[in-house]
């Protein structure tokens, strides 16, 4: 940051050798994938159908293989040198416009890789399973390799083309998957709610990299984290608020937040990678991608901090009044994200916190995605709470499971969530105290949401739909739930030593110290004890009570409000949906009348003046040697007119 | 006068000999072989010499002289023959090289024998009247024309002499030898001979007429300047000696007969009518490669001859490129004939070719990453040609009981019938319209480009009018292949918008064609032409940059 005497940290790579010469194949093997299951799948169905699954499986796994290969190589390295860049091809050249497919291998790419070829080959794993029964199971399998592909390639990239490819890319598999099972309206509303909310997102990142581009002549980090400092802030400001839209976009940010709980159509296995673990945090890669942006837009990074936290407790808010589990989630990670934009919001001293929450929310959110989706399967697909209770005895190794992601996700000390949300809050509360209090809230509520849900699905009464008699899942499921589970509760141990933040300090920079106004301590005393109010009140409100079955309708106006998600649709509806209509609709009636009725018009004409002159088409060859001689006279009058006039 | 003779530069000049060459082999041929060998024979000669003659092409390209000139590197390359009466430069070969690509589609076209069921599109005995009993014995036995390839052969070469000429006569030698055989081809159909041969007779006729005036253009030209050579005419120009009414008058009548080739408004009225009754095949043809040797000979006379006086000629450019596109497109647009269509079509790409040439500007003016006019034109012509001979090889396929069937209302609903034949038709007319991803958006953009730099903005608005009227045209048909039903065709005319009465033959209820499966010749064609047009459209640089190495034209 310019003023605090802390500096911005340069993109500026080395070239790649050794095992990094290989770093084309993460991207490409998922890609292969792709392409060989959407094209074969669709030329040999039957073949496909044994055997494409396996193949999709390998494919994340061969990446994540490479990934392990490369992050321990890079650990070997000198810390200067952390970063490696690979130019494949010239990507783009039009004018002063030179993109090059390079890929970009730095300590944050490094994290990310393992996370989405880490989770991506579990949930691969899990979806055998899962869509064991679906006859599009080589397609579903396709689809996703293809996400993983271009998740890579967005995290990949080392220039904002690149990264803007990969993050449509993303785009249209999330779209593909929500709306997999497109027979049903909804899901395939859904998709199209997801694109479409999207593309305003993506309005502001591709004009933030034409801004990029107009300002610095090119679209490279290296290039612009040169010269981001010089110039100017007013620039910076509007590109990190560009650059913000694109992230509320795919991170489901408020304003841009309607898409994601429609989006929980998608098979669970997708909610678990793309809009869980993955896809919508690469609102939060991309803030923190653009640390050199940020850096020098201390207004950009207030608005960031002021979204997130809006979000987060928007999204909390939803979480605590949805029946549906999949949706209660969707609205808990919402609010996780939130939390994680707050830690980039908060410049070089979030920025770590941020990517060490991202990793633990990834872990554990798909954790418990996949033990949503386990229990619908148990459930007949059943996803309203209502209709559970009591599977912790029917479902043994899925209730422990989630247990931990639960425990994980409400911050019980020791397990993941606990370490990093808790800086986080620290963080904020030395920053803006009020923005710190906010975040404790949530936290807090947090604990509400979660906790209901848990009672709900695995305590209390039988509340079975008839004929649903629920199994725990095939091994084949609960081995990746195991892992996750695994994952939740130790992946704490990245913040020993402050290692992640040393770690991406080649990317983020060294933060400037900022006391707390009290001790660290407190701060993670008083957010456990908020916590615990909330999971007491939980406690309190629902398993002391019955479950009803049906939802009660006669609620408070604040519960009606968080089940129709703060009315975000609504609005959308009301301030842009409707006036929308009635521009399209004046449009068309402005197309029809006025540019319709000049081309009738031209029509007309055009067909007047030539029914007129195609008489002198009449076949009679001396009326057409008059009319040479009759062409004769007008270039040699032409000429002479012009030229002796 | 003394006679001096000539020495024949053999090096540069021997790809035009070899055409000719073949063309007198392919007369021997015809004389000694028998009947039923010819066939064979004559095709293979012509695509073999056709290709020697290409590859010679572009040997000599690489062994041209550099002529340059300090500060803006190499400005022309090439050298005058024949006692000067053959200009050998950048540009002469592109055209060389376009002529004979497309030659060796046209013979391919001539070859096709599947189509007739086992005979050439050609009349199986011309000479017999039609209806004759004559012509029934010619029918029975399956005879055909070979001779088509030797005249073929010869129009090839007076196309390659017609832009290389450096002197008028040369020039009108050129013009009479790609002419004559181009007359006879057009009356050689098998089918609708009648049509045929009325056609003939008049290209003929009007050729002859035109060809009159060229003469007579040049012996004023010749009066005015008291030579033949394009070099010496351009000298006396920039003097200024001399009577300047002679040399207007002479301008305007060789500029007619020229216009008159290419099928400018107002002499273009033999077009519809022999791309009409000519064999579609020699339309194919004759439309691409008449255009691109007419063309040529036509800005070697006006950039070489005439160029120093540019301002002279360049507003009666003007009021002939106006008039064809608007009136290329405007009749276009009222035919209900395939084949007439196109004819109108090609007239309107006269006009926008037009616009090119009057694009020039004097080379100092001219800055080096622009490009030039010349360039512009050259590039436009290697658009059109493919368009155009795949658009008419499309048309040969599209048949029923009574041959080619060409009327509107035999092609609705042709897309569902045979939607790649639909499809590749569809994607060439909208390469003609100009529409981006295609060659023909880039060859329309650059001449346009070239006009606009050089001050002609009304010129280009009319151009723009005009493209946006053959839009409508091309899409109607793309329309009627697609979206109509095969029995529904009436609807087509009130769903495009026609007012009543305008369309005269109001499509009525007719038996509808169906795409005849053409052996490899035909269909490779179309595949090459369709090939040619996406790769111009997606990746034009190379051939505008070969037409921009081509530089000036030597004098």
């Amino acid at each position: 940051m310019a003023e605090g005497g802390h500096s911005v940290p340069l993109v500026d790579p080395t070239s790649a050798d050794g095992v990094f010469s290989l770093m084309w194949l993460v991207i490409a093997l998922p890609a292969a994938g792709a392409a060989v299951l959407l094209i074969g799948g669709a030329l040999a169905p039957r073949a496909f159908a044994s055997f494409g699954h396996l193949l999709g499986t390998l494919m994340p796994i061969g990446s994540f293989a490479l990934s392990l290969a490369m992050f321990l190589q890079l650990q070997g390295r000198d810390e200067a040198d952390r970063q490696v860049v690979q130019h494949l091809w010239t990507f783009i050249r039009v004018g002063e416009l030179d993109a090059g497919f390079d890929l970009l291998y730095d300590p944050l790419t490094a994290l990310f890789l393992l996370l989405i070829t880490g989770v991506g080959s579990l949930i691969h794993v899990y979806s055998i399973g899962y869509m064991e029964h679906d006859p599009r199971r080589v397609r579903f399998f396709g689809y996703l390799n293809l996400f993983v592909a271009a998740m890579l390639v967005l995290i990949m990239s080392e220039n904002y083309i690149g990264l803007f490819l990969g993050w449509e890319g993303v785009g249209l598999a999330s779209y593909l998957l929500i709306g997999f099972w497109q027979h049903k309206h909804s899901a395939a509303a859904a998709a199209k709610k997801a694109f479409v909310i999207n593309r305003v997102g993506d309005m502001g990142l591709s004009t933030a990299i034409m801004l990029a581009f107009v300002t610095f002549g090119s679209v490279s980090f290296t290039t612009i984290s040169a010269g981001a400092g010089e110039a100017g802030e007013k620039t910076m400001t509007a590109m990190g608020l560009l650059l913000l839209l694109g992230a509320c976009g795919k991170s489901a940010q408020v304003p841009l937040q309607a898409w994601l709980l429609d989006a929980m159509e998608g098979p669970t296995p997708v909610s678990a990678l793309i809009h869980a673990a993955t896809m919508v945090t690469a609102g939060v890669y991309l803030v923190v991608r653009s640390n050199f942006v940020f850096d020098y837009a201390p207004n950009a990074q207030t608005v960031v901090v002021i979204v997130a936290t809006v979000t987060l407790l928007w999204g909390a808010v939803i979480g605590c009044a949805k029946d549906d589990i999949k949706k209660a989630l969707a609205g808990s990670t919402m609010s996780q994200i939130g939390y994680m934009m707050l830690g980039a919001g908060l410049g070089p001293a979030g920025y770590a916190f941020a990517i060490f929450h991202l990793l633990t929310h990834g872990f554990f959110k798909a954790n418990m995605f996949l033990g949503a989706g386990s229990v619908m399967h148990g459930m007949d697909d059943d996803v309203d709470m209502r209709h559970y209770g009591a599977l912790r005895k029917a479902m043994p190794i899925t209730f422990i499971t989630f247990a931990m992601g639960y425990l994980a996700i409400i911050g019980f000390p020791g397990f993941s969530g606990f370490w990093s949300k808790d800086k986080i809050i620290e963080t904020a509360l030395a920053e803006n105290w009020i923005v710190g209090v906010c975040a404790l809230l949530g936290a807090g509520v947090t604990g509400f949401y979660m906790t209901r849900l848990m009672i709900m699905t695995f305590f209390g009464e039988k509340r079975w739909e008839k004929d649903v008699h629920p199994h725990e899942s095939p091994s084949v499921m609960t081995f990746p739930l195991i892992v996750l589970a695994a994952l939740s509760v130790v992946s704490g141990v990245l913040l020993l030593g402050g290692w992640i933040e040393h770690w991406l300090e080649p990317v983020t920079g060294v933060p400037d110290h900022h006391e707390p106004p009290i001790p660290a301590l407190a701060v993670t005393g008083l957010a456990v004890l908020v916590v615990a109010a909330g999971v007491a009140l939980a406690v309190a409100l629902v398993a002391r009570r019955p479950v009803p079955r049906e939802a009660p309708t006669e609620v408070s106006f604040a519960t009606r409000a968080a089940r129709a998600d703060i009315y975000g649709d609504a609005f959308n509806d009301q301030v842009i949906v409707e006036p929308g209509r009635a521009l399209t609709t004046g449009l068309v009636r402005m197309d029809r009348s006025v540019v319709d009725g000049t081309f009738r018009a031209g029509v007309v004409l055009v067909g007047g003046i030539g029914a007129l002159t195609r008489r002198a088409q009449n076949g009679y060859v001396r009326s057409y040697a008059l009319s040479v001689l009759g062409g004769v006279l007008l270039v040699v009058l032409a000429l002479l007119a012009v030229n002796l006039a | 006068m003394e006679f001096t003779k000539p020495t024949i530069e053999y090096a540069t000049l021997w790809p035009l000999l070899v055409v000719f060459g073949v063309a007198v082999v392919g007369v021997l041929f015809e004389a000694f072989l028998p009947r039923e060998r010819r066939f064979v024979a004559q095709s293979v000669l012509a695509v073999l010499g056709l290709l020697v003659a290409l590859g010679g092409t572009a040997y000599v390209w690489t062994q041209l002289d550099e002529i340059r000139v300090d500060g803006q590197g190499v400005v022309a390359r090439g050298e005058l023959a024949a006692g000067q009466t053959l200009a050998v430069d950048g540009p002469t070969i592109f055209l060389w090289g376009l002529v004979l690509l497309f030659s060796i589609a046209g013979v391919l076209l001539f070859a096709e024998r599947r189509l007739e069921g086992g005979v050439s599109t050609f009349a199986g005995q011309a000479a017999a009247l039609p209806g004759s009993e004559a012509e029934r014995e010619a029918s029975t036995r399956g005879l055909h024309h070979t001779e088509v390839y030797p005249l073929l052969m010869f129009a090839v070469g007076g196309m390659m002499l017609f832009p290389t000429a450096n002197d008028l006569l040369t020039m009108f030698v050129a013009l009479e030898v790609l002419s004559l055989p181009l007359y006879l081809m057009c009356g050689l159909a098998r089918r609708r001979r009648l049509l045929s041969q009325e056609a003939a007779l008049k290209y003929f006729l009007l050729g002859a007429f035109s060809s009159g005036f060229f003469l007579y253009g040049a012996a004023l030209v010749f009066g005015y300047a008291g030579s033949m050579q394009f070099a010496d005419i351009s000298e006396a120009v920039r003097n200024g000696t001399g009577n300047n009414a002679l040399l207007l008058i002479g301008m305007g009548l060789l500029a007619v007969g020229l216009l008159f080739k290419v099928g400018a408004v107002p002499f273009q009225a033999w077009t519809p009518d022999v791309y009409q009754g000519a064999p579609t095949a020699v339309t194919a043809f004759m439309a691409a490669c008449t255009k691109i040797a007419a063309f040529g000979a036509l800005l070697r006379l006006f950039y070489v001859a005439f160029g120093a006086e540019r301002w002279d000629w360049q507003p009666m450019l003007w009021v002939i490129a106006i008039l064809t596109m608007l009136a290329g497109a405007i009749l276009a647009a009222v035919q209900t004939d395939v084949k007439r269509m196109l004819a109108y079509s090609s007239v309107a790409h006269t006009g926008f070719l037009l616009v090119g040439v009057l694009g020039v500007r004097s080379a100092g003016a001219v800055g080096t990453d622009e490009i030039t006019a010349l360039q512009s034109v050259l590039f436009y012509l290697a658009t059109y040609a493919p368009a155009t001979v795949g658009t008419f090889a499309i048309v040969t396929l599209v048949r029923d009981a009574g041959g080619e069937a060409t009327a509107f209302s035999k092609w609705a609903g042709l897309g569902q019938r045979s939607p790649l034949v639909a499809g590749a038709f569809g994607f060439l007319l909208l390469s003609m319209a100009g529409i981006p991803l295609t060659g023909g958006f880039v060859g329309k953009w650059s001449v346009f480009t070239v006009a606009m730099a050089a001050g002609a903005w009304p010129v280009v608005l009319v151009a723009i009018v005009a493209s946006i009227i053959s839009v409508f045209f091309y899409v109607r048909v793309i329309l009627l292949m697609f979206f109509s039903d095969d029995d529904t065709s009436e609807v087509t005319d009130a769903e495009t918008g026609w007012g009543a009465g305008t369309v005269t033959a109001t499509l009525e209820r007719v038996e509808t064609a169906a795409v005849t499966k053409p052996s490899l010749l035909t269909s490779g064609t179309i595949a090459v032409c369709v090939l040619l047009v996406v790769l111009l459209g997606l990746v034009p640089g190379p051939i505008l940059d070969l037409a921009g190495d081509a530089g000036q034209f030597i004098r």
